[in-house]
């Protein structure tokens, strides 16, 4: 019961990023009255959980290894903190990303418990964030190459490619929800995973693990800010902030859905490595900023030349500011939760520990880096 | 379900595009028999030509219908809505004008028959273009600018002769009333290539807005 009290801060975090990144998969669609957003949403909520459920350990492993937290009431204000900070930048304009603030507030807590931030993996996830924008840009220049070639060749009649649309936007939408899922749970129950009390549970022949369990519940709370807040963001991103077409809006979330899928997957990942070809590494990546990658890489496409190329420049500013901005916030509230309300943020002997194992600790990371 | 209406929708718009080609071969007789005195051959045009005008207006309310029931083409209903109004004015045009033929019975002198029936044939050329215009539109507007240029071809070959018929006509020694009424069905047979240039503008810019 403790437990899900303290878990309250990742299902908060969880409906907010329901409530906004549910748009980034479904807003034009729903925007432009493609699909109906209850349709849209239960689409949504199901692959969004199965995404999470199924293929959302290793992002949340990357987090892991970025900083263990290792008390419950630590657990809660990290996530505290992020959520704060995604809100808090969210009402004053500034584009902002959950894994950006989630990162911020691990490095928080480290700090607060002592501990170094492993540079060798903070370097790596901050550099996947950097890629995974580029590569957005490239996804989304070279599909609709792609696509208009198609529309040449196919000449489509405008009725039936609305229907293959609407078609598109429904699978593509699906698979963005599964990607959304598996790369962007572990912010929302990463850090929690170390002190989840939750046991397998055995049904049959299936196995669900307490990793599984909690990432369920996340999802779960992601499909109630898809259901009871998204609507409003949908049609705020469709009609005002990115005004797409419903067949660029399908170019625009594929690009977005494969990048975060690439960070995602632990099967292509495993695949990739075993066949020595470098493989991504597995770091939640911002689906926000990914569309605005992409949407820039059909505007290259376009050669369009009203590009605002400023908004990357935003962008860069908030992979700076809002892990600050975070890191303060998480580092402030475990000051208060450890002094004035005197609970356990640290575990007491985690600055022993970390001396006596440090060489072991440093060559596990070191492992997690190589196999990234 | 979305594909069956889809395809019924394709073949609506077919329909549609068929009748329009079809009333402008129908006016391009019609006018024809009237100067030739076939007054059986011009009835049984006017009556043809109201029957399409009527199918037309019935299609283009069904296709209304079911591109706002059925939330279709979002990005474009206006567009394909906008484009359907103004190509059915063109039927319409054309049942209004032989029905003036019919109810007024013009008196239009032989010497200016043969004008009157170019100006009646390169209005229907310049619809037929603009038909072809819109059927590539649908299924492939990048190659719609090459019907559009021969649209308004016609269309300034239209207001050429035209002209050219209310000079010999103002120049002649008909009564006044007669030349006026002449001119009135000089401008109106025109017109319809106007409202031709009209549908052709629109393409123009719908085909713009359809590349993706």
């Amino acid at each position: 019961m403790i437990f899900l009290l303290y878990l309250s801060s990742g299902l908060f975090l969880g409906w907010s990023l329901g409530a906004n990144d549910a748009a980034n998969v479904f807003g034009t669609a729903v925007s432009t009255k493609m699909l109906k957003f209850r349709f849209a949403a239960i689409i949504a909520s199901i692959f969004v959980i199965l995404g999470s459920v199924i293929s959302g350990a290793g992002a949340s492993e990357t987090l892991g290894s970025l900083g263990a937290v290792n008390r419950i009431a630590g657990a809660f204000v990290v996530v505290l903190a992020a959520a704060v900070t995604v809100y808090g930048m969210t009402r004053i304009g500034l584009p902002v990303s959950t894994s950006q603030a989630i990162v911020g507030a691990i490095i928080g807590w480290n700090l607060f418990a002592g501990l170094s931030t492993d540079l060798n993996i903070l370097v790596k996830i901050v550099g996947s964030w950097i890629a995974s924008l580029f590569l957005a840009a490239v996804f989304a220049y070279l599909i609709y190459q792609l696509v208009v070639r198609l529309n040449l060749v196919l000449k489509i009649h405008i009725f039936r490619l609305d229907a293959y649309t609407r078609l598109g936007l429904i699978i593509v939408g699906a698979f963005g929800a599964y990607s959304l899922g598996a790369n962007n749970i572990a912010n929302v129950m990463g850090v929690f995973v170390a002190i989840s009390p939750f046991q397998d549970i055995v049904v049959g022949s299936v196995t669900i693990s307490g990793t599984q369990q909690l990432f369920l519940l996340g999802g779960m709370a992601i499909a109630v800010g898809i259901y009871t807040y998204s609507y409003r963001v949908m049609m705020t991103v469709g009609k005002n902030v990115f005004k797409l077409t419903p067949q660029t809006a399908l170019i625009v979330v594929l690009a977005e859905s494969l990048v975060l899928f690439l960070f995602a997957s632990r099967g292509l990942h495993d695949f990739l490595v075993g066949h020595n070809l470098p493989a991504f590494p597995l770091v939640p990546v911002s689906s926000s900023q990914l569309i605005i990658g992409a949407v820039i890489g059909v505007g290259i496409a376009k050669r369009a030349g009203n590009i605002k190329y400023r908004m990357l420049g935003r962008i860069g500013i908030g992979w700076i500011v809002t892990p600050i901005i975070s890191l303060l916030i998480c580092y402030l509230s475990l000051f208060v939760l450890q002094n004035v309300f005197a609970r356990e943020v640290v575990a007491k002997n985690t600055f022993s520990r970390q001396i006596s194992t440090e060489s072991v600790t440093d060559s596990n990371i070191l492992n997690n880096v190589i196999s990234m | 379900m979305l594909f069956k209406e889809t395809k019924l929708l394709e073949k609506q718009m077919d329909n549609f595009l068929d009748i329009l080609s079809e009333s402008a071969l129908i006016f391009l007789d019609g006018v024809s028999r009237y100067f030739k005195k076939e007054t059986e051959d011009f009835n049984s045009s006017l009556e043809k030509v109201e029957v399409l005008e009527n199918r037309a207006d019935n299609l283009r309310r069904d296709i209304e219908n079911r591109l706002y029931t059925e939330t279709l083409i979002p990005e474009s209903r206006g567009d394909v809505l906008g484009l359907l109004e103004n190509m059915d004015k063109l039927v319409n045009g054309a049942k209004h004008t032989l029905k003036e033929f019919s109810i007024e019975n013009p008196y239009i002198p032989e010497e200016f028959h043969a004008e009157f029936l170019t100006l009646a044939n390169t209005v229907q050329k310049g619809v037929e273009e603009m038909v072809q215009a819109a059927r590539r539109f649908l299924s492939d507007p990048l190659s719609v600018k090459a019907n559009l240029h021969k649209v308004y071809h016609y269309e300034e070959e239209a207001d050429r002769v035209a002209e050219k018929i209310k000079r010999i006509v103002f120049s002649s020694d008909l009564e006044l009333a007669q030349k006026n009424h002449i001119r009135h069905f000089i401008i109106n047979i025109d017109s319809l290539a106007d409202k031709a240039e009209d549908v052709a503008d629109r393409l123009s810019i719908y085909t713009i807005k359809r590349s993706i």
